[in-house]
């Protein structure tokens, strides 16, 4: 049976068919197929530079695929035809870096989408934002500005600014990595109860606890390809990829401490795979290693 | 060629100052200099003399009529119809400068280029002279007219530049959110850019206005009526009737009154900013 594109069925909300993405010579994803379902909730793990973070974005046309096709509810957003704006407002979105507008109050960040976009009334549009405010646990700070807030708060708010769209799905990008520890809990809790309420997710994260306990499905990426994908039981619980296992053992490892320049040297290394030999792999990964390195059992 | 560092080799025998005590020695030499400075300008002024040439008592009464109040305002209703005119002009220069189609970007680029290079004096020459140039071309509310529309062209090249600067300096996430809201570009520019491209640029823009207060004087090129006077044109008029320069220096302080707030101002909007940061 040959696969129709797109499927035409309701429920493959987000639809992805050999996406390939260039920056200058750096291909950075090169490849990907996927489809994410009604309901479903899907994180995508992987080291930095794998390209995560840009598949996210290529799905709302943040950045514009070099090659390959993306359906959003059957409609092809890489369509230059498409009405992309119309299609965005159906996929909320957050960023690893919050974005407020920083000149408008928290209540003026989730309404003026409404009212500029969607033409809601202002009476009604504040009513919106104000039920999703609430909703994240920050209805009584619609009137402060992001700069008065705390960046757990902030994140807050730029996930009832996305939800006040009423979308039909929801694009994560980083959302805890700028967050000091101790707030974390809060955002992922408030997309814990998201989740739960069947909204559709795709997260890129590094929380991995978060990705085992809320996921029906983890893709590991790794240079540019998904590496290994299924339930976190598996991708995360048995892994069966020895880059899977790498990265986990990586991650997992409570002495392990990132640092810019292994994550430099992670990117370099998989910009040019041709030449990376194992040798070199070996040579970069042991270079960066603590020396009583082992990986956890988590 | 090591002969020559060989003396060097020999004199570290000389006592070395540390860098706080010779900062300081550094200090008394300058403060030396400008109390000697001082000193001389003291003894060899004749104090009878410099009143006489630049502020006589009876010409700085006779400046301060009621002819002064009505040159300040009209300084300033120069400068601010400028600076509007200017500011106006100098977004709509700076969008297109930024935008993807090139025609617009050339042309911008063009325009600011020909009036940043141009003396300011030269346009307004020219534009007095637009209505023989060009027959029944008349600016309004003259001379208003002309001279908001001379120094606000030429004032919106630097305008245009600043502003630019201040919509680029907007991180470029905050378009990414606009949009991902579905905001087409157009909206995501005047609701989310442009508000805080101008919160960023204000300081300069004042800086700007300062500029055009001081500009404003050569507006005297257009020949104007009596009412019409701004301040240099007002002393100007006053200094040459009394064979004395009185009358202009009390003009100069006039505009003192006027920039010297605006300075404040600025430094003020600078500082808040800072600690915004």
């Amino acid at each position: 049976m040959t696969q129709t594109i797109p499927t035409g069925n309701r429920a493959d909300e987000i639809q992805i068919y050999d996406l390939h993405k260039s920056f200058g010579d750096l291909e950075v994803l090169k490849g990907i197929t996927t489809t994410i379902h009604r309901g479903e909730v899907v994180c995508v793990i992987g080291p930095s530079g794998s390209g995560k973070s840009t598949l996210l974005r290529c799905v709302n046309l943040l950045e514009q695929p070099t090659q390959g096709r993306i359906f959003i509810l059957n409609e092809e957003i890489t369509d230059p035809d498409a009405d992309v704006d119309h299609l965005r407002t159906l996929m909320g979105m957050v960023f690893q870096s919050f974005n407020l507008f920083p000149h408008l109050t928290a209540l003026q960040n989730c309404t003026i989408a409404l009212v500029r976009v969607l033409g809601k009334d202002p009476k009604e549009a504040e009513r919106i934002a104000m039920e999703n405010l609430t909703k994240v646990g920050l209805g009584d700070r619609g009137h402060s500005y992001p700069a008065q807030m705390s960046g757990g708060q902030q994140q807050r708010v730029a996930i009832a600014r996305a939800l006040s769209m009423d979308p039909e799905m929801m694009l994560f990008d980083e959302p805890t990595s700028a967050l000091d520890p101790e707030l974390v809990g809060d955002v992922l809790s408030v997309m814990r109860d998201l989740a739960a309420g069947g909204m559709t997710m795709m997260v890129v994260t590094h929380e991995m606890a978060f990705a085992r306990e809320v996921a029906d499905r983890v893709l590991f990426m790794d240079g540019g390809v998904i590496v290994e994908e299924g339930p976190p039981s598996e991708v995360i619980g048995d892994p069966k990829e020895e880059r899977t296992r790498t990265f986990l053992a990586r991650v997992l490892d409570p002495t392990h401490v990132r640092t810019g320049a292994e994550d430099a040297a992670y990117a370099k290394r998989h910009a040019d795979e041709a030449i990376d030999t194992e040798a070199k792999r070996n040579r970069i990964l042991a270079s960066h290693r603590p020396p009583s390195h082992r990986p956890s059992s988590h | 060629m090591t002969t020559i560092n060989a003396p060097t080799a020999i004199q570290p025998k000389k006592k070395k100052l540390s860098p706080r005590k010779r900062a300081q020695r550094i200090r008394i030499v300058q403060y030396a200099v400008l109390g000697l400075l001082v000193l001389v300008a003291v003894l060899f002024a004749d104090g009878q003399q410099i009143v006489n040439v630049f502020f006589r008592p009876d010409l700085i009464a006779k400046a301060l009529g009621p002819g002064l109040g009505m040159a300040l305002l009209n300084t300033v209703l120069y400068s601010i119809g400028a600076f509007i005119f200017g500011l106006v002009l100098g977004t709509v220069l700076a969008l297109m400068k930024l935008s993807q189609i090139g025609p617009y970007r050339w042309l911008a680029t063009g325009y600011i280029e020909f009036f940043r290079g141009v003396p300011a004096i030269i346009v307004l020459l020219a534009f007095g002279l637009l209505g023989i140039a060009f027959p029944g071309l008349k600016f309004p509310l003259a001379p208003f007219g002309t001279v908001w529309t001379a120094l606000g062209m030429v004032s919106a090249a630097y305008m245009a530049e600043t502003i630019r600067a201040g919509i680029q300096a907007v991180p470029k996430g905050q378009v990414e959110a606009a949009r991902s809201l579905g905001m087409p570009a157009g909206l995501a520019t005047r609701y989310i850019v442009m508000p805080q491209a101008f919160r960023i640029v204000t300081p300069p823009l004042t800086n700007e206005l300062i500029l055009l207060v001081k500009d404003s004087s050569l507006v005297y090129v257009l020949g104007l009526t009596t009412g019409a006077f701004e301040l240099t044109k007002y002393g100007r008029e006053m200094s040459s009737t009394y064979g004395n320069l009185t009358p202009l220096i009390v003009a100069g302080f006039c505009y003192l009154l006027i920039t010297l707030p605006l300075t404040l101002l600025v430094r003020r909007m600078e500082a808040r900013q800072r600690k915004a940061r």
